[in-house]
């Protein structure tokens, strides 16, 4: 079986030429071997610059040509897929608990978080504001946003990895707050809700309801979001705002073992996986609004955009992923409580 | 089955009668056996806890609602499109007649972004709207206004077949013994209208039901507010809980058949009853 | 075909005792234009706005773009399969209802209706639950290498099923109403099964035909949903003309977005054009045909 060409990738094979042939322009014409990258919503701007970067430092290095294929959706919908058998070589997703789904399935070992430096994760970011130009509402910190009249974009946080982050982040917040309790933060993140009018299913869903419809006060987003927002819909239209204090966002990566071992391409998956740690990844990740764990290799001028903000963790915060996901967004969780019928209008 | 069928003189029964069999087995029925039993894999009690939360229940009442609702309107502008389009003439009538097919062409994903696009308090619709105060977009009304673009050629299509081939004899007689028009419409081709047109109503609401890629995009897609079944099963899927999103699907999947299965035997009936 | 004729009806009645004050007709005219400008032209309107609204040239280079023109491949090749299926599908299944009289019948037509009122979602999730590799069949596959969501055979699966029901529901009811004098005729002079078929059945039955697969093909090519949770979104590889036109959406390339879909939606137009091209040489012997035709009974 692993001796031929598999059945499956010669189909493959085949739609690609017949794809190929009806678009002369197509790249990697003449790829020997194809690496998958499964990956969230907002990272594709990222790995298209990174994906190029990749390929021709790979050439330089082995001589061979190689290609990489993008596939992006909602975090947790890409880590079903793959569950489901999508042939990642490489998951790039929003939080560790997607990941985590994936090794539960067995297609990775348990502890694929310690296999890579920094947690698995060659950057992070965190949950800003992004307000309309002049800040109109006077929004400054997580307790703008529970005022009556003030109105938040999120995705849903069921459905989007970015908007876990949001809500965690909020909750964070409001349990630091002076003589907190579980039943106030409960109540603060409950009146940040209530000021919800729509819930995207995705990140970038969000976004285009804020910038583009006009619709909220302020939008709760991936850093790299907002910067990525302002850049395409015009810096004299929003800006952001950075809250007294966020949460610490790490996107994990991991080699999907099973795939590589079967596709043998683990050597080629590692490469591109150790590549997001060099010096020419790092810039490349600042460059695209992406806190890189390794400033020193980026511009400075990149590096100057990120505000310095207190950044909770969600392990230090919350004990983790698991625990994070059943108390808060599981069936029945603190997340549905809020949203109980009747509970609000 | 074979015991079962009338004789006749034409050859190939059984190879085409076998050969629907086969693939509507294979592409319909044995996938659809694998979602039932997936949601088997709750138990009977476990199913009805999963479709019966606030939550679930809420999405179910506005899902059936909003469809309800929306085929409501389309039976009666569906009934005047196919009125119009078959009896009268004027400039444009087959262009219109044309665009009734346009939501069955469309990508739904494209008519709900185009929907928004309308009806968000910034576009071309929802900046007059918003000026009388109403909102469309994100809102329950937003689900009501995909499902009547997408349902919307179920009743004219279903209508205007029967239309052309009403015989003018009935009305002339209708008119002839002295019944004014309205009276002539309401008793005398109402009701040969009202079979397609409930089978119209029926198959319009079947559609809206199952409506995913329109709605999200122009419904809020609040819990317990605007958020659809398909959407609820798509956010189960997400959580990893296929078995709690085959239940849902389940209950979706048997409402459409009994619709359908009722929808047949009233067609069977009407077609009966008119032969007669 | 004398019988056919009539079950066509008679061209529209001229102004007679039987139809409405000018006044009325006028106001109905009106109450329908008003109804399909809001929601029909309103949205087509928008999506060709929005698609020429950074010009033609940028217009051209979007739907020419790699990506795009992968998409366009993929979205044609899927059709190019599932529609010749649900044709062969249609024929059989209309023959076997239309041309025989046995039990379940009904059951039968409500199962071909199904898909129709399957949410994609469901009809994805199906596929994902038979062929994933948690699934029934999948697990197998996936160890012999088969590929089947996630790529082009998934699609295809998806394709037809949520295009399943369009021709043999075109040509189920007309098949009925022109029941089996003529076929049984044929057959006794002594005609075979297949010249009886093509002979006889296929001219009768052609222009409905023609339209099921018109109408099964602008749907093939426009599904979104059901192709969605099957595709894996592997960009240039297994996105679909919908696929593409949503991630150009989600990146902010709203005019990209919107000139791809302004090809379905040209689609849609060829598909209209078509139909009243066909109208206008054939009249009223299609007309009374080609609707959704389950009230067509007279």
């Amino acid at each position: 079986m692993k001796r031929n060409t598999s059945m499956g990738g010669r189909i493959r094979n085949w739609v690609a030429a017949a794809i190929v042939a009806l678009s002369a322009a197509a790249p990697g014409v003449a790829a020997s071997q194809t690496l998958l990258n499964v990956s969230y919503d907002p990272t594709r701007e990222l790995y298209e610059a990174i994906n190029a970067a990749f390929v021709a430092d790979w050439k330089a290095k082995t001589g061979q040509t190689i290609r990489v294929n993008q596939a992006h959706g909602g975090s947790g919908a890409q880590a079903r897929a793959v569950i489901d058998g999508l042939n990642a070589d490489v998951v790039t997703l929003a939080l560790a608990y997607d990941i985590d789904a994936i090794a539960a399935r067995g297609l990775i070992p348990a502890d694929w978080q310690k296999r890579l430096p920094n947690n698995s994760a060659p950057y992070t970011s965190t949950i800003v504001f992004l307000v309309k130009k002049g800040n109109p509402k006077g929004i400054k910190d997580w307790n703008d946003l529970v005022k009556a009249g003030v109105q938040v974009i999120t995705p849903n946080p069921k459905t989007s990895g970015g908007a876990r982050w949001n809500y965690l982040a909020a909750w964070a917040y409001a349990s630091k707050q002076p003589g907190a309790t579980e039943a106030t933060t409960k109540t603060f993140v409950q009146s940040l809700f209530k000021n919800v009018p729509v819930l995207d299913t995705g990140a970038r869903g969000s976004t285009v309801t804020f910038a583009q419809r006009g619709i909220g006060d302020v939008l709760l987003a991936w850093e790299n979001e907002a910067f990525l927002a302002i850049n395409e819909f015009g810096r004299d239209k929003f800006e952001i705002v950075v809250p007294s204090m966020s949460i610490l966002a790490e996107p994990p990566i991991a080699i999907i073992d099973r795939n590589v071992d079967r596709k043998r391409t683990r050597a080629v998956a590692e490469g591109y996986l150790n590549f997001l740690y060099t010096p020419a990844a790092q810039a490349i990740i600042a460059a695209n609004h992406y806190r890189p764990r390794f400033p020193e290799h980026a511009k400075p001028a990149d590096v100057a955009q990120f505000p310095k903000v207190e950044l909770v963790t969600i392990d230090g915060q919350f004990g983790g992923w698991a625990k994070a996901q059943s108390t808060h967004f599981a069936d029945g969780g603190v997340f549905d409580q809020i949203y109980t019928p009747g509970g609000v209008r | 089955m074979l015991a079962l069928r009338r004789p006749s003189v034409l050859p190939g029964f059984g190879p085409t009668l076998g050969f629907a069999l086969l693939y509507l087995s294979l592409i319909v029925l044995i996938p659809l056996a694998a979602l039932f039993f997936r949601s088997a894999d709750l138990g009977f009690d476990g199913f009805l806890r999963v479709v019966s939360t606030p939550r679930a229940l809420a999405a179910f009442r506005l899902t059936f609602g909003a469809a309800l609702f929306a085929a409501l309107v389309n039976a009666f502008f569906g009934l005047l499109l196919a009125w119009v389009l078959t009896r009268y003439r004027f400039p444009g009538r087959r262009i219109i007649d044309g665009l009734v097919d346009l939501p069955f062409a469309l990508p739904t994903a494209v008519a709900g972004i185009a929907l928004a696009t309308l009806y968000a308090p910034n576009g071309w619709l929802g900046s007059l709207l918003d000026k009388v105060g109403i909102k469309v977009a994100y809102t329950p009304a937003g689900v009501f206004v995909a499902l009547v673009f997408i349902s919307l050629p179920f009743v004219v299509r279903t209508i205007q077949p029967v239309l052309q081939d009403l015989e003018p004899e009935l009305e002339e007689a209708s008119a002839s013994l002295g019944a004014n028009r309205w009276q002539t419409w309401r008793f005398v081709v109402f009701p040969v209208l009202l079979p397609a047109l409930l089978t119209g109503f029926a198959l319009a609401f079947a559609r809206a039901l199952g409506e995913y890629g329109s709605v999200i995009f122009i419904a809020g897609n609040l819990p317990g507010r605007s958020e659809i079944v398909p959407l609820l099963i798509f956010i189960q899927l997400e959580q990893y809980q296929y078995a709690a999103a085959a239940a849902i699907a389940t209950v979706m999947l048997l409402a459409s058949f009994v619709l359908l299965l009722l929808i047949n035997l009233l067609q069977r009936w009407a077609s009966k009853r008119h032969g007669e | 075909m004398t019988k056919t004729s009539s079950v066509m009806g008679p061209p529209p009645p001229a102004l007679t005792t039987t139809t409405e004050p000018p006044a009325v007709r006028r106001a109905l005219i009106l109450g329908a234009v008003a109804f399909v400008a809001l929601f029909l032209v309103m949205p087509l309107a928008v999506v060709l706005a929005e698609a020429f609204r950074r010009g033609v040239g940028a217009y051209f280079d979007a739907i020419t773009e790699p990506y795009t023109l992968a998409a366009v491949g993929l979205t044609l090749t899927a059709a190019a399969i599932a529609v010749p299926l649900n044709v062969i599908f249609g024929l059989t299944a209309a023959w076997a209802i239309a041309k025989f009289e046995f039990a379940g019948k009904s059951l039968l037509i409500t199962l071909i209706d199904l898909p129709f009122s399957v949410s994609p979602v469901i009809a994805g999730l199906i596929y994902v639950l038979m062929f994933g590799a948690q699934g029934w069949v999948g697990p197998w596959l996936i160890e012999h290498d088969f590929r089947i969501i996630f790529a082009l055979p998934g699609i295809v699966l998806a394709t037809v099923f949520v295009t399943f029901p369009f021709v043999a529901r075109e040509l189920i009811p007309l098949m009925q109403d022109q029941g089996t004098d003529e076929e049984e005729a044929a057959t006794l002079l002594g005609a075979s099964g297949w010249q009886t078929f093509f002979r006889v059945t296929l001219p009768n039955v052609k222009w409905a035909l023609l339209y099921g697969v018109l109408l099964c093909n602008a749907r093939a090519m426009g599904e979104f949903g059901a192709v969605a949770v099957v595709s894996g979104h592997i960009r240039g590889v297994t996105n679909t003309m919908p696929l593409h036109i949503e991630i150009l959406y989600n990146e902010y390339k709203f005019a990209a977005s919107f000139a791809v879909a302004s090809l379905l939606a040209l689609l849609a137009l060829v598909t209209l054009v078509a139909k009243i091209l066909l109208e206008w040489r054939y009249g009223d012997e299609l007309a009374g045909v080609h609707r959704m035709p389950r009230g067509g009974k007279a």
